[in-house]
C-alpha cells in the first residue's frame, strides 16, 4: 500500500534563524495508521508537524528545503505540497490535512456552528447536508450523546475534554485524509486523555494520523509507528514495538528508559 | 499588612460610588430651582433665554401641571389674557427673574439634539476607520510597521482636544464647507472633528482587545481552510467582541462630553439644524460658554443641563452594556 504522506529530506529554517530547526528529516505517514513523534522539548517535532499542512506559512520568512509528498485523491501520484504557492491551493491542502492543537480551540460560536464552520468555508449551503455531517462528526468524536440537546449553546461552555473532542469533530467534518495532532492531550485530565486516545484508535480506520506527544506511554499505547527526534534530526523511525522494545540507537533507548529528556 | 492592603483596595473601590453619588446629588441640588421652574418640559423646549409674558396656568382636573408647565403656559398665554395670580403650584417659586409678568424661558432641546447628533456623526465616522486601524495593526501589518504606527496612534490619542478644536476651526471646517457647502462651523464639522478625535483612542483600545485573541485559535481557523478575512470576521471579532464594544462605549462617552473641540466648531447658536451643515449647539459647549455670565435661575438652568448630560451618558452606557454585553 502507498504511503499517504512522505516527508523527504526536509530542512526547515525559521525566519531570522541561522541554524535550521529540522535537518534532512525523512518520515513516511502510512495510510490508516497512527504515526507518533516523540522527543524532548525543542527537538522539532511540532515544527515538523506544522510543516505538513504548511501552517508555518501564516508567518512570513520561514524556509523549507526538501519534499513533502501528499498522495493525490486518485491514489496514484503524489504532489509536493512545498511547491504550492497559491492561497487557494493552500486552503485546499489544509482541508485535506486537518490539525488538532495543544489546547482546545473552540471558536466563539455555538457548538453546531463550530462543526459546520469548515463546511461553510468550503461553500456547502444545503441545511440538511450540514445537519447530517454535524451529527455524524459528533458521533465519530463520541460527543453526540453529551451535546445533542444543546447544539445552540456557546461551544466555550463545554468542559476542556469536550472542547477538544469538539475540535476533533470539527476537523473530521471536513473529511480530511490526514489528521495531525499536536500534543492533543497535554492540557487535559487523565480521563479526557483516555477518551481522546480511544477516539484516535477508532479514527485510524478512516484517516491517516500523525501525533506529536510528550507522553511516551501514549505513543506506545496508540501508535503503529514511532519516530524519535532529537535536536532537529530524526534519530530513529520504526514500528512502535521495535522502538520501545529493542531500539537500535543508544540515544533512543536512553530517552525511552527515562535517562534523559 | 494584608488587612491594610485589603481595606485600602476596598476604600478605593467604594470611593467610586461615593463620587458618583455625590456628583449626582450636587447637580440635582443646584439644578432644583430650574427643575421646579421648568419641569420636564425643559427637555422639549427649544427656546433659550427668551423673555415671555408670564402666564399662570389654570389648574383643571385633567391637567398635569407639574409635568408640562411650559407648554401649558404657552398655550394659556396664547389663549387668554386674564391671569389668576393666586394660583401657583410650583414649590419655592420665588426667584426674582420671573417676578412680575414676564420671565425668561430656557429649554434644553437644541443642545440635547446637537449633542446627540454630533456624537452619532462622530461614531458613524470613527467606528469603521478605527476598526480598520485596529485590525491592520494587530493582524495585517508586519511587526516592523505595526510598532511605529501603534506608537503614532497612541500619540494622537494624547493630543489635547483644544488642539483638535483649533485645527477644526481654521483648517478642517473651511475644508468641509468647501466640499459640502454651508458654514465653516456646523454640526457636521463638529461631528467629524469629534470622530477624528476619538479614532486613535478607539483604535488603540480595540487593537489591545484584538491582540488578546490567542494565536492558536486563529491558527486552528486557518487550519480549517479559512482565509484571513474569514478568520478576522468569524473568530477574531467575535472573540474580542466585549473589548471592542467597550472601546466604542468609552469613545462614545468621551464624544458625548467633549467640550473644547466642539466649542470651536459647532457654532454655539440656539437653532435647530435643518441641514447637517448648519451651526447649532451642544450641552458641554453651552455650559462652558455660559457659566461666567450666569446667576440665580440661569445658573440653576445650567446645572439642570449638566444633570441631563450626566443622565444621558449614564443611559447610553447602561443601554449599550445591556444590549451588547449581556451574554458575558
Amino acid at each position: 500500500m502507498k504511503n499517504m504522506m512522505e516527508v523527504q529530506a526536509l530542512t526547515f529554517t525559521y525566519n531570522g534563524a541561522t541554524e535550521p530547526s529540522l535537518k534532512r528529516i525523512n518520515l513516511p505517514i502510512e495510510k490508516n495508521k497512527v504515526t507518533a513523534l516523540i522527543g524532548p522539548s525543542g527537538c522539532g517535532k511540532s515544527t515538523l508537524l506544522r510543516g505538513m499542512n504548511r501552517i508555518h506559512d501564516l508567518y512570513p520568512g520561514h524556509r523549507y528545503d526538501g519534499t513533502i509528498n501528499l498522495l493525490n485523491s486518485d491514489g496514484e501520484a503524489y504532489t509536493d505540497i512545498l511547491t504550492i504557492k497559491k492561497e487557494a491551493e493552500l486552503i485546499r491542502l489544509r482541508q485535506r490535512v486537518g490539525m488538532i492543537f495543544q489546547k482546545p480551540t473552540p471558536f466563539p460560536m455555538t457548538i453546531f456552528e463550530n462543526i459546520a464552520y469548515g463546511l461553510k468555508l468550503s461553500g456547502v449551503k444545503k441545511r440538511t447536508q450540514i445537519e447530517e455531517v454535524v451529527e455524524q462528526s459528533l458521533r465519530d468524536a463520541a460527543l453526540w450523546g453529551e451535546v445533542k440537546d444543546r447544539l445552540s449553546l456557546d461551544a466555550r461552555s463545554l468542559s476542556g475534554g469536550q472542547q477538544q473532542r469538539l475540535c476533533i469533530a470539527r476537523a473530521i467534518a471536513l473529511k480530511p485524509e490526514v489528521i495531525l495532532f499536536d500534543e492533543p492531550t497535554s492540557a487535559l485530565d487523565p480521563i479526557s486523555t483516555l477518551a481522546i486516545e480511544e477516539m484516535i484508535s477508532v479514527l485510524r480506520e478512516q484517516y491517516s494520523i500523525c501525533i506529536v506527544t510528550h507522553n511516551m506511554q501514549q505513543a506506545a499505547r496508540i501508535s503503529d509507528f514511532t519516530g524519535f527526534m532529537y535536536l532537529g534530526e530524526m534519530v530513529e523511525f520504526d514500528k512502535t514495538e521495535t522502538i520501545f522494545m529493542k531500539p537500535s540507537v543508544k540515544q533512543t533507548e536512553d530517552y525511552i528508559s527515562g535517562r534523559f529528556g | 499588612m494584608e488587612l491594610i492592603f485589603k481595606k485600602l483596595a476596598q476604600l478605593s473601590a467604594s470611593l467610586v460610588f461615593f463620587i458618583l453619588a455625590a456628583t449626582a446629588l450636587v447637580l440635582y441640588l443646584s439644578a432644583r430651582p430650574a427643575i421646579e421652574e421648568f419641569g420636564l418640559g425643559f427637555l422639549f423646549e427649544s427656546r433659550w433665554g427668551v423673555e415671555e409674558t408670564r402666564a399662570q396656568p389654570v389648574l383643571s382636573p385633567n391637567q398635569v401641571v407639574d409635568e408640562m408647565p411650559v407648554i401649558d403656559e404657552q398655550a394659556d398665554a396664547l389663549l387668554d389674557d386674564d391671569f389668576i395670580d393666586d394660583e401657583d403650584d410650583f414649590v419655592g417659586d420665588d426667584d426674582d427673574e420671573s417676578s412680575g409678568d414676564t420671565r425668561i424661558v430656557y429649554g434644553a432641546l437644541v443642545p440635547i439634539v446637537g449633542t446627540l447628533f454630533s456624537t452619532l456623526i462622530a461614531m458613524f465616522f470613527s467606528i469603521p476607520i478605527a476598526m480598520g486601524i485596529a485590525v491592520f495593526l494587530s493582524e495585517i501589518a508586519p511587526k516592523l510597521l505595526a510598532k511605529p504606527v501603534g506608537v503614532a496612534i497612541e500619540l494622537l490619542a494624547s493630543i489635547p482636544s483644544i488642539i483638535y478644536g483649533m485645527w477644526g476651526l481654521f483648517y478642517f471646517g473651511p475644508f468641509i464647507a468647501g466640499i459640502f457647502g454651508g458654514n465653516t462651523v456646523s454640526l457636521l464639522v463638529a461631528g467629524l472633528v469629534l470622530g477624528i478625535m476619538v479614532i486613535p483612542f478607539m483604535a488603540a483600545l480595540s487593537r489591545d482587545a484584538i491582540s488578546t485573541v490567542p494565536d492558536m485559535l486563529k491558527e486552528s481557523a486557518y487550519a480549517m481552510g479559512a482565509t484571513k478575512l474569514e478568520v478576522i470576521k468569524d473568530v477574531v471579532f467575535p472573540y474580542a467582541k466585549s473589548g471592542i464594544i467597550g472601546s466604542i462605549i468609552l469613545s462614545f462617552g468621551r464624544a458625548l462630553g467633549e467640550t473644547m473641540a466642539v466649542a470651536f466648531v459647532i457654532g454655539g447658536v440656539y437653532q435647530f439644524v435643518g441641514k447637517v451643515t448648519d451651526p447649532t449647539n451642544s450641552i458641554p459647549v453651552v455650559l462652558a460658554n455660559s457659566f461666567a455670565e450666569s446667576s440665580g435661575l440661569s445658573l440653576s438652568v445650567l446645572f439642570y443641563l449638566a444633570l441631563i448630560l450626566f443622565a444621558m451618558s449614564f443611559i447610553v452606557i447602561a443601554v449599550a452594556k445591556f444590549f451588547f454585553l449581556r451574554r458575558k
